[in-house]
C-alpha cells in the first residue's frame, strides 16, 4: 500500500528528549522520527510516555532536554501547525456547537481545507452533522473529534488512541479512513495500546515503556516477539542447562519459582516434565504485550 | 504534498471573524450564560426602575444609565471568568494550542461576544425605558449611552479574564458573582449612592463599575460631579492593569 522506499522524507523528528515532572520521568532521552506517508504506531502500556512524545510535537509540552522539530520548524510555529492534524486523547470540545459548526472553525484554521461531504463520509459522522456536539454519545464524540483532525489536507494527521471507546464497526471504518489517507499521502502516527490496531495499520511499531523506546520494528517483528509465551513452574533443574534448549529466549528465577519464556511452550513443558518428575505447579501464560515488553527492558538493564 | 489542494481562503481576519461568530453562537445557545444575562438586568430594570419608580421619569432615568452597566458587566464576567476557567480545566485550550488557531483570535472572539451581549442588554433596557419608563432623552444621549454601555464592558472582560485564569471551571461561577453582585451593590448600581451606608458609599470609588456609572449618569446629567476625565484615567488604568496582569499569569497558567 505504501512503497517505504520512495518516501524516506523526515517530517517531525525527537532527538534524544527527555522530559521531567516534578519527580516522574516522563520521557528519557528518547529519539524518534516520522517519515513521510507512513503509519507510525506508538505502543505501549498506560503512562509510558506515548501521550508525552506526542505532547512534544503538538506543542503542547516543551522539552526539558533534547531536540523537536516539525517539519525543520519549531512546533510553536504556526506554519507547522497548519501542516498537521490533531485527535488529542481527550478534549471537551464546545457543547453547544453543531458538529458541523464545529468543522467548519477548524477549517478556518487551515490553507487546504477538505470537502465538509467527504470529512463527513470519512468519519462516518453524516447524520450528526446537526447535531449539538454535547448531545452525542462518547463514540459519536470520538468520530467527531477525528473527523476535525482531518478536516484539512494535512502532512502528518496525530491521533492519540483514537479508538478508544468506538465499538468494532467504527473502529473498522476509522481504519478503512486511514488507509484511505495514507494512500493519498498522509502520515499518520498513532498512539495505542491495542496490538491490533497496530497490526493492522502500521507500517513501523516503536514500542515505548517507561519514557524509553524499547523496540522498535515492523509488525512482524513485533508479532514475533509477542508470540513469547511463559512457563512458571517449581523445579529443581539448572537454569544454564535450560539455556541451551531448543526455542528458548529466556530463563530465570523469579522467587522459589523457574520461569521460561519460549516459542514453543508444549515442546519445552513436554521437556520439562519428562527431566523433573517433582515438577510442581506448571503454569503456561501467554506474555501479554505490555509484559512481554517491560521484560525486554529488564533484559537490557541487567 | 498537498497535491489536490481546494482554493485556500485563509487569512488571519477571516479566522478572526469565524471565531467571534461561533463564540457568540455558542454562548447564546447556553442558557446558564444568555439567561442570566440578557433575562436579569431587564427584569430587574422592569421592576425597580419601571414598576416601582412608576411616575418619577427620572427615577427610571437614573436606573436606566447604572442598570446599562450592572448588564454589560455580566457578559465580561461571565463571559471571561467561568468559560476561561472552563476552557482550561477540561482541553479546549489545549486542543486550541495543537492546531493552529490563532490564540489572540481567542480572546478577541470572547470580547466580541461581550460587546454583542452589551449592545443587546443596552438595547432591551432602552426600549423598556424609553416606551414604560417615560425616560425621554435625545438622540445623542441614546447614543452616548450606548457607547458607553458598550466600552464599560471592556473592564469587567480583563477583570473576567484574571479570574478564569487564576481559578477553576467548578469554583468560577460562584467566584464570579461573589465578585459581580456585591460590586454592582457597592458602586451604587442599585440603590444610589447616597442611599448606601455612609463608609460603604466614601468607598465606591475603589469600584471599576462606581466609575462606569458616574459616566453613564453624566449623559443624564445625574452624577455626583468628578470629572469625567477622572473616571476614565480609573478605568484605563484597571483595564491596562488587568490585562498586564493576566499576560503575566496566562505563560504559567497549568492548562489541563
Amino acid at each position: 500500500m505504501c512503497d517505504l522506499q520512495n518516501t524516506t522524507t523526515t517530517l517531525a523528528r525527537l532527538e534524544n528528549v527527555s522530559k521531567r515532572y516534578g519527580n516522574v520521568t516522563a520521557l528519557n532521552g528518547l529519539s524518534l522520527s516520522v517519515n513521510a506517508g507512513e503509519i507510525l504506531a506508538l505502543l505501549g502500556p498506560n503512562g509510558a510516555g506515548k501521550t508525552t512524545a506526542v505532547s512534544l510535537l503538538l506543542n503542547l509540552v516543551e522539552a526539558d532536554t533534547g531536540k523537536v522539530s516539525l517539519f525543520n520548524q519549531d512546533p510553536h510555529e504556526l506554519s507547522a501547525r497548519q501542516r498537521i492534524g490533531v485527535m488529542l486523547q481527550s478534549a471537551a470540545l464546545p457543547e453547544t456547537l453543531r458538529v458541523s459548526e464545529l468543522i467548519t472553525l477548524t477549517q478556518s484554521y487551515y490553507r487546504f481545507p477538505r470537502d465538509l461531504t467527504e470529512i463527513a463520509e470519512m468519519a462516518a459522522i453524516v447524520d450528526l452533522l446537526q447535531r449539538p456536539y454535547g448531545k452525542l454519545s462518547g463514540g459519536q464524540q470520538r468520530r467527531v473529534q477525528f473527523a476535525m483532525a482531518i478536516c484539512a489536507r494535512v502532512d502528518i494527521l496525530f491521533l492519540d488512541e483514537p479508538t478508544v471507546g468506538l465499538d468494532i464497526e467504527a473502529r473498522e471504518a476509522m481504519w478503512a479512513s486511514l488507509r484511505k489517507l495514507v494512500a493519498q499521502g498522509c502520515a499518520i502516527v498513532l498512539t495505542t495500546h491495542y496490538l491490533e490496531e497496530a497490526e493492522a495499520l502500521a507500517n513501523r511499531v516503536m514500542v515505548i515503556a517507561q519514557g524509553s523506546v524499547i523496540a522498535e520494528g515492523t509488525v512482524e517483528s513485533l508479532r514475533s516477539r509477542v508470540a513469547l509465551r511463559k512457563i512458571r513452574c517449581v523445579s529443581r533443574l539448572n537454569i544454564a542447562d535450560i539455556k541451551h534448549w531448543p526455542h528458548i529466549e529466556s530463563v530465570g528465577h523469579d522467587g522459589q519459582y523457574l520461569t521460561i519464556q519460549t516459542t514453543d511452550a508444549e515442546s519445552v513443558s513436554r521437556r520439562l516434565l519428562a527431566e523433573d518428575p517433582a515438577l510442581e505447579q506448571l503454569e503456561i501464560k501467554r506474555a501479554g504485550l505490555a509484559e512481554a515488553f517491560i521484560e525486554l527492558t529488564k533484559e537490557q538493564v541487567s | 504534498m498537498n497535491a489536490v489542494s481546494t482554493q485556500s481562503n485563509y487569512s488571519a481576519f477571516s479566522v478572526y471573524v469565524t471565531e467571534a461568530k461561533f463564540e457568540f453562537i455558542r454562548m447564546l445557545r447556553m442558557p446558564m450564560f444568555a439567561l442570566p444575562a440578557l433575562v436579569f438586568p431587564a427584569m430587574f430594570y422592569l421592576l425597580f426602575g419601571v414598576l416601582m419608580g412608576k411616575g418619577k421619569p427620572e427615577v427610571s432615568a437614573y436606573l436606566l444609565a447604572t442598570y446599562c452597566i450592572f448588564g454589560v458587566m455580566g457578559p465580561g464576567l461571565f463571559g471571561f471568568g467561568v468559560s476561561v476557567a472552563l476552557e482550561k480545566d477540561q482541553g479546549w485550550l489545549k486542543w486550541r494550542r495543537a492546531v493552529p488557531a490563532l490564540p489572540g483570535a481567542y480572546f478577541v472572539s470572547k470580547m466580541t461576544m461581550a460587546l454583542i451581549f452589551a449592545f443587546i442588554i443596552f438595547v432591551e433596557l432602552a426600549v423598556l425605558a424609553g416606551t414604560f419608563g417615560g425616560v425621554d432623552l435625545n438622540v445623542l444621549q441614546w447614543s452616548q449611552l450606548m457607547v458607553i454601555s458598550m466600552l464599560s464592558a471592556l473592564p469587567f472582560c480583563a477583570l473576567g479574564l484574571v479570574i478564569g485564569i487564576l481559578v477553576n471551571g467548578q469554583a468560577a461561577p460562584a467566584i464570579v458573582n461573589f465578585i459581580y453582585l456585591p460590586m454592582a451593590f457597592l458602586s451604587g448600581l442599585w440603590l444610589p449612592i447616597n442611599l448606601l451606608p455612609k463608609f460603604l458609599g466614601a468607598l465606591a470609588p475603589i469600584w471599576p463599575s462606581y466609575h462606569a456609572s458616574q459616566i453613564a449618569l453624566k449623559v443624564i446629567g445625574d452624577d455626583l460631579g468628578t470629572p469625567i476625565w477622572v473616571h476614565i484615567s480609573y478605568l484605563a488604568v484597571f483595564t491596562l492593569g488587568m490585562l498586564w496582569l493576566a499576560m503575566t499569569l496566562w505563560s504559567r497558567m497549568k492548562v489541563k
